[in-house]
């Protein structure tokens, strides 16, 4: 589904990706893990087409077309989901509206008809449930005055209603309470599904005891440098990312 | 034609007005008399002059616009002009004026409560001139140079609106003023409106028009202790019409007034809203939203004088600016010596779409007394790149998330706006207006 070859991107002169390699099949569950400043959220920005990103090397294959010719909007057409780190607040603009607009965006790709007022509506309380939020919320702006929990639930409920085919998430962990935490990772797991594909990008290794991931890559210094399957995460909270660094360091050498 | 070929014709006009209204009482011919001096003497403004710094009236100074006091001009508005206007679903009185002069026939009034008078100016003064003699201009502190004194010496016609004590006018009162014709012409429509105390009432003044003309507008609000007064001002105007219009607000002890003003038209808008805060305990509102794009340019000037202690004062602009757009904000508050514990807030906010519009935005707050809250900001923005991003990654295109932006911007003021139906309409209106560039 998702084929990144040698990778490279940079902020202004500043290089941060240099080399990743990473494959995603459907039905996978892909965590990755680094450290501060490694990559993580760059990473996450060029797939769904932040354009403060340049890519100055490599490719980006999805569901065999060339992701880095889509436009955002096109990405998210195509079924290509983030989960923002930091949702961006919209005064003014109401959710529910903001979100019949995604979705009826997304579902005129699929070639499905627009939902109207009603149909949408019934779609949209169920997943509010999953997610235990208050319809009330559909008449709040995008994310204004959002505790940093609803900010992140509010980006699992769009997935939710949204329906992606990959889904990235950007450290949805980070902020959230164990409670907030479980009921967003169980929004998560309900999602998973053979034909669909998530990326976990995270700092810690506590969400992956909630969203159970295939497979694990540390990504270190713009490049994912240890893959493995969920007990390298284990590993990784036991020893700390400075274990990786070290062991990265004569792979750095050698390129 | 030279400024001053045109301020000789304006001479000769003035002339033929005063020949043609010799039955008016003496007040009002001196009213005149006087205000036409000062025009005489002041001119019309320059850029030179600060308070037009900004604000060239070149195209309107040194023009020959056909005048329309002595009702030459009778060609009627079209229909659909007046249905555009019209607000779908508001019961309101509709008070309509075809090129300047009051039209019964596309009038229509509803009960109003005992003792409200709605009428038009020319009526009253062709029958009971008495009825404003003690308020026409009366009330009126800060003049635009120029202009009010011209609404003043030609004014002869608009609407006249008295509320007594305690008459609460529940229905919205809705004065249309339409302009359509062959040969570029003027119109000074002169509003005045006397609230008693206690009364209340919601006021909307629409401008509206098609092709080459000048309005020139002049609105005087007179409202006594704890009246409550809503205006709305809605300024549709022809995109090749020049609108000056001046609003004169004297509030009274405990007084609430409000007004907003939506401002879609216009090649050049210039706005004047002045209030005095006469007394204790008044609560003033002066909002408004103005969309500039092509070559327009749309100017506010706003000053609030707070004469009195324990006044609030709210007052927000904001500015949408595409184009070759210019756009100007001059907000004066005035906080005398008497007036302490005042409480005003300005606030002009501008979204800036192309690199080609320009703002030019100054709060000025002159403050004599030492125990008072005075804020004032300005700010000026492009959309915002993270907002248009989240958009975008949910699959919303880039126009249409321009759009959602643009309106939530400008939509912070509409939804100001009580009267439902009223609030609609500008919706509708503001659709299909944004973006502006599409």
């Amino acid at each position: 589904m998702l084929e990144i070859k040698n990778l490279h991107a940079r902020v202004e002169d500043k290089p941060i990706l240099r080399g990743v390699d990473l494959t995603v099949n459907a039905g996978e569950v892909h965590a990755i893990m680094g450290p501060n400043g490694s990559g993580k959220s760059t990473l996450a920005g060029v797939l769904a087409g932040r354009d403060s990103y340049e890519v100055t090397q490599g490719e980006i294959r999805y569901n065999g077309a060339d992701l880095l010719e889509l436009a955002p909007e096109e990405r998210a057409r195509e079924g290509l989901f983030l989960a923002f780190q930091y949702p961006v607040e919209i005064p003014g603009v109401n959710n529910g509206y903001f979100l019949k607009a995604a979705l009826n965006a997304v579902r005129k790709e699929r070639g499905e008809p627009e939902l109207d007022a009603m149909e949408f509506m019934k779609l949209v309380k169920e997943k509010l449930k999953l997610l235990g939020m208050d319809p009330a919320f559909l008449n709040r702006s995008v994310n204004q005055g959002f505790s940093g929990g609803e900010k992140k639930r509010n980006e699992i409920f769009q997935m939710a209603v949204l329906q992606p085919k990959l889904a990235v998430l950007d450290e949805t962990d980070s902020g959230l309470d164990i409670d907030a935490l479980r009921i967003v990772a169980e929004g998560v797991n309900a999602l998973r599904h053979p034909e669909r594909a998530i990326v976990v990008v995270t700092h810690y290794q506590r969400l992956l005891n909630y969203i159970v991931p295939d497979f694990v890559h540390v990504l270190s210094d713009g490049r994912i440098v240890k893959s493995g399957g969920k007990e390298l995460a284990l590993e990784l909270e036991d020893k700390g990312y400075g274990w990786i660094d070290q062991a990265a360091e004569p792979a750095g050498a050698k390129a | 034609m030279t400024v001053a070929e045109a301020q000789d014709l304006y001479s000769s006009q003035f002339d033929r007005l005063q020949a043609l209204r010799q039955t008016e009482p003496a007040w009002l011919r001196e009213l005149r008399v006087s205000a036409f001096d000062q025009f005489r003497r002041e001119g019309f403004p320059t850029i030179r002059d600060e308070e037009f710094r900004f604000t060239p009236v070149a195209g309107i100074a040194n023009r020959a616009f056909e005048p329309t006091f002595d009702g030459a001009r009778s060609e009627p508005v079209a229909a659909d002009l007046r249905a555009q206007v019209l607000v779908p679903g508001l019961q309101a009185s509709e008070v309509l004026f075809a090129n300047g002069r009051y039209s019964p026939e596309l009038s229509s009034l509803r009960t109003l409560p005992k003792g409200v008078r709605v009428e038009s100016l020319a009526h009253v003064l062709a029958t009971e001139p008495e009825l404003i003699e003690p308020y026409l201009h009366r009330f009126i502190k800060f003049e635009m140079q120029g202009f009010t004194p011209l609404n003043t010496a030609f004014a002869v016609d608009g609407a006249v609106i008295i509320l007594p004590d305690n008459a609460v006018v529940a229905e919205p009162l809705h004065l249309v003023f339409l302009s359509q014709g062959a040969a570029p012409f003027a119109t000074h429509p002169r509003v005045l409106v006397v609230a008693g105390r206690q009364s209340q009432a919601t006021i909307v003044e629409t401008y509206a028009g098609v092709g080459e003309y000048f309005t020139n507008a002049v609105t005087e609000f007179i409202a006594a202790e704890g009246s409550h007064i809503d205006h709305y001002r809605v300024q549709r105007e022809s995109l090749s019409a020049s609108h000056i219009s001046s609003m004169h607000v004297h509030l009274d002890r405990a007084a609430t007034f409000s007004s907003h003003a939506i401002i879609l038209g216009g090649g050049l808008a210039r706005n004047d809203v002045n209030a005095v805060l006469d007394g204790e305990g008044i609560n003033c509102t002066l909002n408004g939203l103005y969309l500039v794009d092509g070559k327009r340019l749309v100017d506010t000037h706003t000053t609030i004088d707070h004469a009195k202690p324990h006044c609030e004062s709210h007052e927000l602009y904001k500015g949408i600016l595409d184009q070759q757009g210019r756009g100007v904000f001059n907000g004066k508050i005035f906080v005398r010596q008497d007036a302490q514990k005042t409480d005003a807030k300005q606030t002009n906010k501008v979204l800036l779409l192309s690199d080609e519009a320009t703002i030019n935005t100054k709060p000025q707050l002159e403050i004599f007394a030492d125990d008072v809250k005075c804020t004032h900001g300005a700010t000026i923005g492009q959309l915002s790149a993270e907002q248009m991003f989240y958009l975008r990654a949910r699959g919303i295109g880039k126009a249409e998330a321009q759009a959602i932006l643009i309106h939530a911007f400008a939509s912070d003021i509409v939804e100001r706006i009580q009267v439902e139906p009223l609030r609609d309409q500008l919706e509708q209106v503001l659709l299909s207006r944004l973006p502006l560039e599409a």
